[in-house]
C-alpha cells in the first residue's frame, strides 16, 4: 500500500459510510437482510478496492484500462446494475402477487356480499348509497362498506 | 344458475354500465352478468349491481388484463360453460353475443369466438382511427402469421371462450392490453380460436385504454410480449383437459 491520496481517502470513507449505513439500517429493521447482503457486498466490494491500493492498479492493468480510478467506477456501474436488476425482478414479482392478491379480495368480498345477501339483509337507509344524479364525478369514491348492498334486487 | 357468463370490465364507466347491463339482460337472456368494477372512484359498482349484475370490486386498478383474469376466475369458481367479454364502454354490442355463441356451438373443436370489426369488406359501423386501424394491420400481419390463420381483428376485447378457455384465462393472462397476446396464449395451449363479423359502436364514456402517448407503448410492450413467447417452447402453464368441467357442479 502506497501513500493515501485524497480521491482514495474519499473512496474509502465514502465506501465505509454505505457500509454503516446498510448495517445501521438492517439494525433498525428498516432495510431486510435479504436485500441488505447485495449492498453490503458491493460496498464491501469498492472497500476493498479502494484501500487496497495494488490490487486495483493490477487489476486495471490485466485489462488494459490505464487509470485505475476508471476501473472502480466501471466495477461500481456493474455492481449498480446487478442491483437494480435484482430489484425490478423483486418488483415484478410483487406486483404479480398484488395483482393476485387483489383478484382474490375481490372474489372474496363478492361471495362474502352474495351470501349476507342470501341471509341477513343489512340496514338499508345508507345516505351514501343515495346517489341520484348522473354526473361524472372526479372526486374519491367514499370508501364503500361491504353491506352497503341494499339496492340488490 | 345459468351457465353462460358475460364478463364486462369496467372503469369509471357509471354512466354506460347500467345500460351495458340492462342490454345484455335484454339480447342475451342466457348469460348472467358479472361487473368487474376495477378500481372505479364513481358509483359504478352501484350502478351495475342496480342493474342486476353481479359485481367483482377490485380495490385498485389493476388493469384490463387483471380485471378480465379476476372475471375468468369467477367464471371458473362458478362453474361457467362460456364466458364472453362485453366492454363496459358500449361499444361492444350485446345483440351480437348471439353471434357469438352460434359460433362457438356450431363446431365443438373451437374455444374461442372473437367478434372482428374487419371481416367483412362492408365497412359500416365504428372502426377506430387510421392511425389505429394501421397499428392493428401490423398486428393483424404477426398474429396471423405466427398462429397460421387469418385473424383480421387481433385487438377485439369483445370475445367469447368456453370452459377450457376459462380455465386458462383464469390461470394466465396478460398484464396490460390483453388481446392480442391472449390470442396466442390459446394457440400456444393448442386451443382451436375464430372470428365472425360484428359491428362496434363508438365509446358511450370514458376514454379508450390507449390514448395516442401510450400507443407507441403499447405497440412496443405487445411485440416484445409477441416476440418474447416465440422463445417460450412449451406454455407456461398446462391445461390439456377439456373434460374437467363439471367440477364445481355444487356451487
Amino acid at each position: 500500500m502506497t501513500g493515501l491520496t485524497l480521491q482514495r481517502g474519499l473512496v474509502i470513507a465514502i465506501t465505509l459510510a454505505l457500509l454503516l449505513f446498510v448495517f445501521e439500517l438492517v439494525r433498525r429493521k428498516h432495510l431486510s437482510e435479504r436485500y441488505a447482503i447485495l449492498w453490503l457486498l458491493a460496498a464491501a466490494t469498492l472497500f476493498v478496492l479502494a484501500a487496497w491500493k495494488g490490487l486495483l492498479t493490477s487489476l486495471s492493468h490485466d485489462v488494459g484500462i490505464s487509470y485505475p480510478p476508471s476501473a472502480l467506477f466501471a466495477i461500481a456501474i456493474a455492481l449498480i446494475v446487478i442491483i437494480l436488476m435484482y430489484f425490478s425482478l423483486v418488483v415484478s414479482r410483487l406486483s404479480d402477487q398484488n395483482k393476485i392478491l387483489a383478484q382474490h379480495l375481490g372474489l372474496l368480498q363478492q361471495r362474502i356480499e352474495e351470501s349476507e345477501v342470501g341471509s341477513v339483509r343489512p340496514a338499508s337507509g345508507d345516505a351514501q348509497s343515495a346517489n341520484p344524479s348522473a354526473e361524472p364525478e372526479p372526486e374519491r369514491a367514499e370508501p364503500v362498506a361491504t353491506e352497503e348492498l341494499s339496492s340488490r334486487r | 344458475m345459468r351457465r353462460n357468463l358475460a364478463i364486462v370490465p369496467a372503469f369509471d364507466e357509471a354512466d354506460a354500465v347500467a345500460q351495458t347491463v340492462a342490454a345484455i339482460h335484454q339480447w342475451a337472456h342466457e348469460f348472467d352478468v358479472l361487473v368487474v368494477d376495477d378500481g372505479s372512484t364513481d358509483a359504478t359498482a352501484e350502478r351495475a349491481k342496480q342493474a342486476g349484475a353481479a359485481v367483482l370490486r377490485m380495490p385498485f386498478n389493476l388493469g384490463i388484463g387483471g380485471a378480465m383474469q379476476a372475471g375468468y376466475m369467477y367464471a371458473l369458481e362458478h362453474g361457467y360453460e362460456v364466458a364472453v367479454q362485453v366492454d363496459g364502454d358500449g361499444q361492444h354490442d350485446p345483440r351480437h353475443i348471439g353471434d357469438l355463441l352460434e359460433a362457438l356451438r356450431a363446431d365443438p373443436e373451437l374455444n374461442m369466438v372473437t367478434g372482428s370489426r374487419f371481416l367483412s369488406s362492408s365497412g359500416h359501423g365504428f372502426q377506430s382511427s387510421a392511425a389505429r386501424r394501421a397499428g392493428i394491420r401490423i398486428f393483424s400481419t404477426v398474429v396471423s402469421a405466427i398462429t397460421g390463420q387469418r385473424v383480421t381483428d387481433p385487438t377485439s376485447g369483445f370475445r367469447m371462450t368456453n370452459r377450457a378457455g376459462i380455465e386458462l384465462f383464469a390461470r394466465d393472462y396478460p398484464h396490460d392490453y390483453p388481446e392480442v397476446e391472449a390470442i396466442l396464449l390459446m394457440h400456444a395451449h393448442r386451443l382451436r380460436s375464430c372470428e365472425i363479423h360484428v359491428v362496434m359502436r363508438p365509446r358511450l364514456t370514458g376514454a379508450s385504454a390507449i390514448s395516442s402517448t401510450q400507443s407507441v407503448y403499447y405497440m412496443v410492450k405487445v411485440l416484445l410480449a409477441v416476440f418474447v413467447g416465440l422463445f417460450r417452447r412449451s406454455p407456461a402453464t398446462e391445461t390439456r383437459d377439456r373434460a374437467t368441467v363439471a367440477v364445481r357442479a355444487a356451487e
